[in-house]
C-alpha cells in the first residue's frame, strides 16, 4: 500500500497540518512505510482473536453523578487570547 | 410515476445527568458563558476523562426499554473534527461497539394501525459547545457551557416511510426518555433534536435512492415538514431528469425549505479510533439488574392497564398515559374518588386538561389538587350538583375559592331534588306561558326543550335535570 501526493495533501489537510510541498514525497514515502508494516500485521491470521480496544486489560472506572467543579473562568480565560462578554473570541467560522 | 420515501431518524437526546459525561461540571441550562466549562470541558493537556456513572445508567435504560441488546463491553472511540466549539479537535463517542443497539419501537399511525421502527443503535457521546455568530468585531464569540453534556445519540433502521410516520416515531420516543426520567425533553433548549435522513426511490425498487441528511430539527412540526419538502424536491429533481446528491441540508423554518449547507470539501473523514484515554466500559449484571429495577411502568404497558382496569377507550387511556404526571394524577382521582373511573377520566381529560392548556401551565402547577377534584366529583356523584353546576364549581376552584363543597355552599348551587320544590317553578312556568302551553299541547313538541330551558332558568340551573324533565313530561301532557 503506498500513498500518493494528493493522499498525502488530503491527510495533512484533515489533521490542519501545513506541509512544505517538498517536503511531500517525504511524508508519501513515510507514511506509505507505516502502512506496510500494518499490511503485514494484517496478513496474519487472527481467527478467535477477540480485537484489542486498549492494551490494559481492564476496565473503565466510572464516577458518580456528581458536581466537583466550581467556576473558574477567569483563570481559563486568563490565557485567552481574545475573551468578550465570557466568551472566548475565534476568527469568524461560519456554516 | 409512484415514489416510495425512505426515512431514518437519528435523535440526540440531552442525557439528565447533575454533571458532564466526563467532568464534575455541571451542566444546568442558561448559565453564565463558559462558567460551567472545567479544565477537562476546555481539553487542557493533561487532563483525563472519567465517565459519569449515571450517564451508562440511563442508557441502558432505554435499551432496556426498548427491547435492545445492552452490550457487557463497549467501546468510546475519538471522532476528529475540527471546530471552534470543539476544543480536543475530537468528540469522544462511541463507534463499532455501542452501549445499546437492536431494539425496536412501535408506533401507531393515524389509521389505527401499529408498525414496528427498528432502532439500529444507541450510543454515549459528549456535546459540543456553542458557536455565537453575532458579530463579535468579525470575529465568533465561543461558550463551552454545553461542550461535555452527555448525549444519547439514537439511530433509527430506514423504515419510516413518510413524514407523519417519522413524527409518529419521534414523539414516541420523546414520550418514552421523558418517562423513564432520563431527558428532559425540552425541544425549545436542545435537549431533544432530531437529524433526518431522506430518500425517494421508484415504488418497488430493492436499492435505497441516495440520501439528503437534514440537520437539526428541534421541532415535530419542523421535522414534518422539512420531510415534506424534502421528498417533493428530490421527486422533482429526479422527474426533471437531475440527480440527487448526497449532502447535508439545513431546514428554514421561515421559508419552510431546506437548502444545501455549504458543500464540505472533503466528505466527512472522522477518522474514528478508540480512544486511548478511555478504557472499555464493561456492564456487570448487577449494574443492568439494577438498572431494570429503575424502570417506571412504560406508555404502552400503562395505557393497556388503562384499559383493563379502568374500562377505558383507547383514545382515553391514550391522552390519559401521555405522560407520566398526568397518568398519576388521574389515579390519584380515582383512588381518592373510590372509584367512578369513566367520570374521573372525562373530567381530567376535559376540564382540567383544558384549564391547564389555556394557563399553559405543568401538572405540578396545577391550582386544583386530586383530592379538590374529587371533592368536586363526588358532590356531582351524589347529586348535590349537576354536571353543569361543576364545571362553575371547576372554575371556582381553579381560581383558588377552597374546596368544592365550601364554593357549593357559598354560592347556593347545591343542587335542588326536591320534588315539590321543582314542581313549584314548573307550575310557575307554565303559568307565565300559556302560549306555548296551547301550542305544545296542539302538538308542538319542540317546545319541551323551551320549558326544560324556562325551569332551569328560574331556578337559576340548579334543578336536577332528570328530574325535570320527568316532571315537565307529567305536567304538560294534562
Amino acid at each position: 500500500m503506498s500513498l500518493g501526493l494528493a493522499e498525502v495533501a488530503k491527510i495533512a489537510h484533515l489533521a490542519r497540518l501545513s506541509i512544505r510541498e517538498e517536503d511531500a514525497p517525504i511524508y508519501a514515502r513515510n507514511l506509505s512505510a507505516i502502512l506496510e508494516l500494518v499490511a503485514q500485521m494484517n496478513a496474519v491470521d487472527t481467527t478467535g482473536v477477540a480485537p484489542m480496544a486498549h492494551p490494559l486489560d481492564t476496565a473503565q472506572r466510572s464516577r458518580a453523578d456528581e458536581v466537583t467543579e466550581s467556576n473558574q473562568r477567569e483563570r481559563f480565560q486568563a490565557i485567552a487570547p481574545r475573551i468578550e462578554a465570557g466568551l472566548y473570541l475565534v476568527p469568524k467560522v461560519i456554516e | 410515476m409512484e415514489w416510495e420515501t425512505v426515512i431514518g431518524l437519528e435523535i440526540h437526546a440531552q442525557l439528565a445527568t447533575k454533571s458532564k459525561i466526563f467532568s464534575g461540571a455541571a451542566i444546568a441550562y442558561g448559565a453564565e458563558p463558559n462558567t460551567q466549562a472545567c479544565a477537562i470541558d476546555l481539553g487542557m493537556p493533561g487532563v483525563l476523562p472519567v465517565l459519569n456513572r449515571e450517564a451508562a445508567r440511563m442508557a441502558v435504560m432505554l435499551g432496556l426499554s426498548i427491547g435492545a441488546e445492552i452490550a457487557r463491553r463497549s467501546v468510546f472511540a475519538r471522532k476528529n473534527y475540527f471546530y471552534p466549539d470543539l476544543p480536543k479537535g475530537y468528540q469522544i463517542s462511541q463507534y463499532e461497539l455501542p452501549i445499546v443497539q437492536k431494539g425496536q419501537l412501535t408506533i401507531d399511525l393515524e389509521d389505527g394501525t401499529r408498525k414496528v421502527i427498528g432502532v439500529t443503535r444507541a450510543h454515549l457521546e459528549e456535546d459540543a459547545g456553542k458557536s455565537l455568530h453575532e458579530d463579535f468585531h468579525g470575529q465568533s464569540g465561543i461558550d463551552l457551557n454545553r461542550a461535555g453534556t452527555p448525549l444519547l445519540e439514537i439511530v433509527s433502521e430506514p423504515e419510516m416511510r413518510s413524514a407523519k410516520e417519522a413524527v409518529a416515531y419521534m414523539k414516541k420516543l420523546h414520550q418514552m426518555v421523558v418517562y423513564l426520567g432520563i431527558c428532559d425533553g425540552n425541544m425549545q433548549e436542545g435537549s431533544f433534536r432530531c437529524d433526518a435522513n431522506v430518500s425517494v426511490r421508484r415504488k418497488g425498487d430493492p436499492q435505497f435512492g441516495t440520501r439528503a441528511e437534514i440537520k437539526n430539527l428541534n421541532s415535530f412540526r419542523f421535522v414534518e415538514r422539512a420531510i415534506e419538502f424534502e421528498i417533493e424536491r428530490q421527486i422533482d429533481r429526479i422527474e426533471s431528469g437531475g440527480k440527487v446528491v448526497q449532502e447535508t441540508r439545513l431546514y428554514d423554518p421561515d421559508k419552510g425549505e431546506t437548502r444545501s449547507m455549504r458543500s464540505k470539501e472533503e466528505a466527512n473523514d472522522y477518522r474514528y479510533f478508540p480512544d486511548p484515554d478511555l478504557l472499555p466500559l464493561v456492564l456487570d449484571e448487577d449494574f443492568i439488574n439494577a438498572a431494570r429495577a429503575d424502570l417506571p411502568e412504560l406508555p404502552d404497558i400503562k395505557k393497556q392497564r388503562f384499559m383493563t382496569q379502568y374500562g377505558l377507550s383507547a383514545y382515553d387511556a391514550g391522552v390519559l398515559t401521555a405522560s407520566r404526571e398526568l397518568g398519576d394524577y388521574y389515579e390519584a382521582v380515582v383512588a381518592a374518588l373510590g372509584g367512578e373511573p369513566k367520570l374521573c377520566a372525562n373530567w381530567v381529560t376535559g376540564d382540567f386538561a383544558a384549564f391547564l392548556n389555556k394557563d399553559n401551565r405543568d401538572i405540578a402547577d396545577s391550582p386544583v389538587s386530586t383530592a379538590q377534584l374529587a371533592g368536586l366529583l363526588r358532590r356531582i356523584q351524589d347529586r348535590t350538583i349537576s354536571g353543569k353546576i361543576a364545571k362553575d364549581v371547576f372554575e371556582a376552584l381553579w381560581a383558588g375559592e377552597g374546596d368544592a363543597d365550601a364554593i357549593i355552599e357559598k354560592h347556593g348551587l347545591r343542587q335542588i331534588t326536591d320534588t315539590s320544590a321543582i314542581e313549584k317553578v314548573i307550575d310557575e312556568v307554565i303559568a307565565a306561558n300559556p302560549d306555548q302551553l296551547a301550542q305544545y299541547r296542539a302538538g308542538k313538541d319542540k317546545l319541551f326543550a323551551f320549558f326544560v330551558g324556562q325551569v332551569m332558568k328560574v331556578s337559576k340551573g340548579k334543578a336536577n335535570p332528570q328530574q325535570v324533565n320527568d316532571l315537565l313530561m307529567e305536567k304538560l301532557k294534562d
